[in-house]
Formats: structure tokens, sequence, C-alpha cells
């Protein structure tokens, strides 16, 4: 179980360092897609260990327990958004947050509409 | 009394599970009993979280939603960046690398979609709301995209503190409308694949407010979006102080 975690927890910081790296390259002060290279990281450990045969079910545990909180997480922290001052910050971010979310749905609909059709 | 406030202080992250997992707890009865399962349980969870958030802010006056009340507290541990990216990685063990690798092109085009979209939405209505300068409406266009992109530009091409709280302001009402809208209108616009979810996280950047939107919607789908959305704030925070100030600054 812990292996699987210690897994997981390599891939993450591997991944946040070389967001890290990239925003610092491109010279601005943001992580550049941490959590996209750490994801991409655990699927090739994985992909890697299972090859070699050394790949056991019990890793998966450590790394399903933290899947499976994924959901509490978000719960936790939609209740720990600063909603009120998003509210009121003035009708300005009520709308320019909420008519482009709008917009890029429809958007969405288009785009996976033509890549169908392609 | 005393003893249990003094346990309930020391011990915040703990009393996150109990809270959220009684709120859990208690939609997905709701889900399943009155709801006949229409509106997943989780998705409820959500919603009331902002709901209870609100409240929070009202009561606590503080930045973090509920977690400001004392009894709370721990639900900012819980929720925070650390825990949200870990959980978000872990997803990726049930997503498929060929699926992936199969959407990258799909994923790259709504990436770069998504930010030209959402910036110039916001571009767009900050001008209808009477601002004219190019630093202004660049940072309010980039709080379009997401509330981190929003005050890096702001402070990158020198905003006004009031327009970059505004910027974050908006940022967030962005990440609870995906939130909330997600499981929505999953079905409508044709969300129920691996490589949609890809184009959706792209086109709509929020990783909170796409992860949220999709585990409400379909969990197996929070890894593929989510492998997108992490990217989105980054391209942000590249282009909007610079290119996009650049173009926006040179058309006034």
């Amino acid at each position: 179980m812990i292996q699987g975690l210690a897994i997981l927890s390599a891939s993450f910081i591997l991944g946040m360092w070389t967001g890290e790296l990239l925003g610092t390259l491109l010279g601005i002060k943001a992580n550049v897609g941490g959590v996209g290279f750490a994801m991409i990281f655990l699927i090739l450990a994985k992909e890697f260990l299972t090859r070699k045969g050394w790949w056991k079910s019990e890793f998966e545990f450590g790394i399903e327990f933290w899947n499976k909180l994924y959901i509490p997480v978000v719960i936790a922290m939609a209740a720990s958004l600063n909603v009120k001052a998003a509210i009121s910050s003035g009708t300005l971010a009520i709308f320019a947050g909420i008519l482009p979310v709008l917009l890029a749905f429809c958007v969405f609909h288009y785009l996976v509409k033509s890549f169908k059709a392609a | 009394m005393e003893e249990l406030h003094k346990i309930i202080d020391k011990n915040g992250l703990i009393v996150a599970f109990i809270l959220v997992g009684l709120l859990t707890w208690l939609t997905d009865l709701f889900s399943k009993k009155v709801l006949n399962s229409k509106i997943p349980g989780s998705a409820l969870a959500i919603f009331l979280a902002l709901v209870f958030g609100y409240l929070g802010g009202v009561f606590g006056n503080g930045e973090h939603g509920l977690a400001d009340l004392g009894l709370f507290k721990g639900l900012a541990t819980l929720g925070g960046s650390m825990f949200r990216d870990f959980a978000i990685v872990a997803t990726a063990i049930g997503a498929s690398f060929l699926l992936i690798r199969k959407s990258g092109l799909l994923g790259l085009i709504s990436l770069v979609l998504g930010v030209v979209v959402f910036f110039l939405a916001g571009v767009v209505l900050a001008w209808a709301w009477g601002y004219r300068d190019a630093v202004s409406l660049c940072t309010i266009g980039a709080g379009a995209c997401t509330y981190i992109v929003g005050p890096v530009t702001g402070g990158a091409i020198g905003a006004s503190s009031e327009v970059i709280a505004l910027s974050i302001g908006t940022g967030v009402v962005k990440t609870i409308t995906v939130t909330i809208l997600t499981p929505i209108l999953a079905k409508k616009i044709g969300l129920n694949n691996p490589s949609a979810a890809m184009a959706f996280g792209g086109i709509m950047g929020t990783s909170s407010g796409v992860a949220a939107g999709l585990a409400a919607t379909d969990p197996k789908l929070v890894p593929y979006g989510a492998v997108t959305a992490t990217f989105y704030t980054g391209l942000g925070c590249l282009v909007c102080p610079s290119l996009f100030y650049l173009l926006l600054d040179w058309v006034l």
C-alpha cells in the first residue's frame, strides 16, 4: 500500500517540479501544467512497472484511496471558496464570470461536433 | 465542553473528514430517496458546500468561506491546493495513456481556443462596463480565464488593486458557474467520453471548476478533463500579460 502511495507522491513532486521549472523557463511566476505532468508520470510509471511485472495490485490500493478522496476534497474546497466576495465584488464580476462560460459551452459543443465529423 | 473545543481546534483536518462525510451521506440519501438519483449526490454536496461557503463568508468575514469559522477551519486544509492537486493526480490511475495521446491534438486546440474565448469575452464585457484602458481591460479579461491568471496578469502590467480584486472575483464566479452548469448541461453538449472531457478541460480551464463539475457528472471523466485544464492557467499566465496585452494596447 505505502509503496503505491510513494509512487503517487514521487510522481506528484516530479510533476510539480517540472511545472515550476517550465514556469521559470518561460519567465512567469506560475506553475505550468505541474498537475498534468504529474499525471503523465504516474501513468508512465504504472505502465513501466506493469510491463516489468513489478506492479502489485496492493500498490493500486494506496493510490485508489486518494482517487476516491477526490470528491470530498472538492466539496471541502467549494466550502472554503470566497463565494461572498465573488458575489459582492460587483455586477461586472458576476457577468464576466458567467457569460463567457455560457459562450464556452457553445464553443465546446461545436468543437466536439466538428471533431466527430472529421 | 472546554476539552472538546480544544480537540476540535487541534484536529481541524480530522473534523473536516467528519463534516464532509456527513454532508455526502445526507446528500446521497436525498438524491436517492427524493430525486430518484436524477441529480448525483456529489453534485448536490458541491452545490451545498458553495452555499455554506457563502454563509461562512457572511458570518466569518474572511477569505476562506466556511473555513473562517473555528469549527470548520480544517476544510481549508482538506480543500487546499496540496490535497486538491494530489487527489487530481491520483485520478490518473484510472486514465488510459493511449486515450490521452489519441486526443492530444483536440486537447491542444481546445486549450488555445479556451484562453482566447474567455479573454475576449472578458475584455468585451469590461469594455461594456466602461473600462477603456488596456491595463484594466487586459486584467479583467485575464480574470475571466481563471482567478490566478487575473492577478498574475494585473500584477505584471501594473493594474490597480481594485481591478485586480475584480479580476479575482470574476475568476471565482467562473469556477462556481462551471461547477454548477457542467452536470446540468453535460448530456446536451455531448460531454460523455474521455476525448470530449479533454476538450472540455481545455476550453473551460478552471481546474477546480472542471474537476468539480466532471466529478458531479461522471467521476471517470475527471482525469481527462484535469490533464488539459492544468495547462490552462499556465498558458493564460504566459500569453495574457505579454501577447494579449500588446495586441490590446495596439488595437486601442
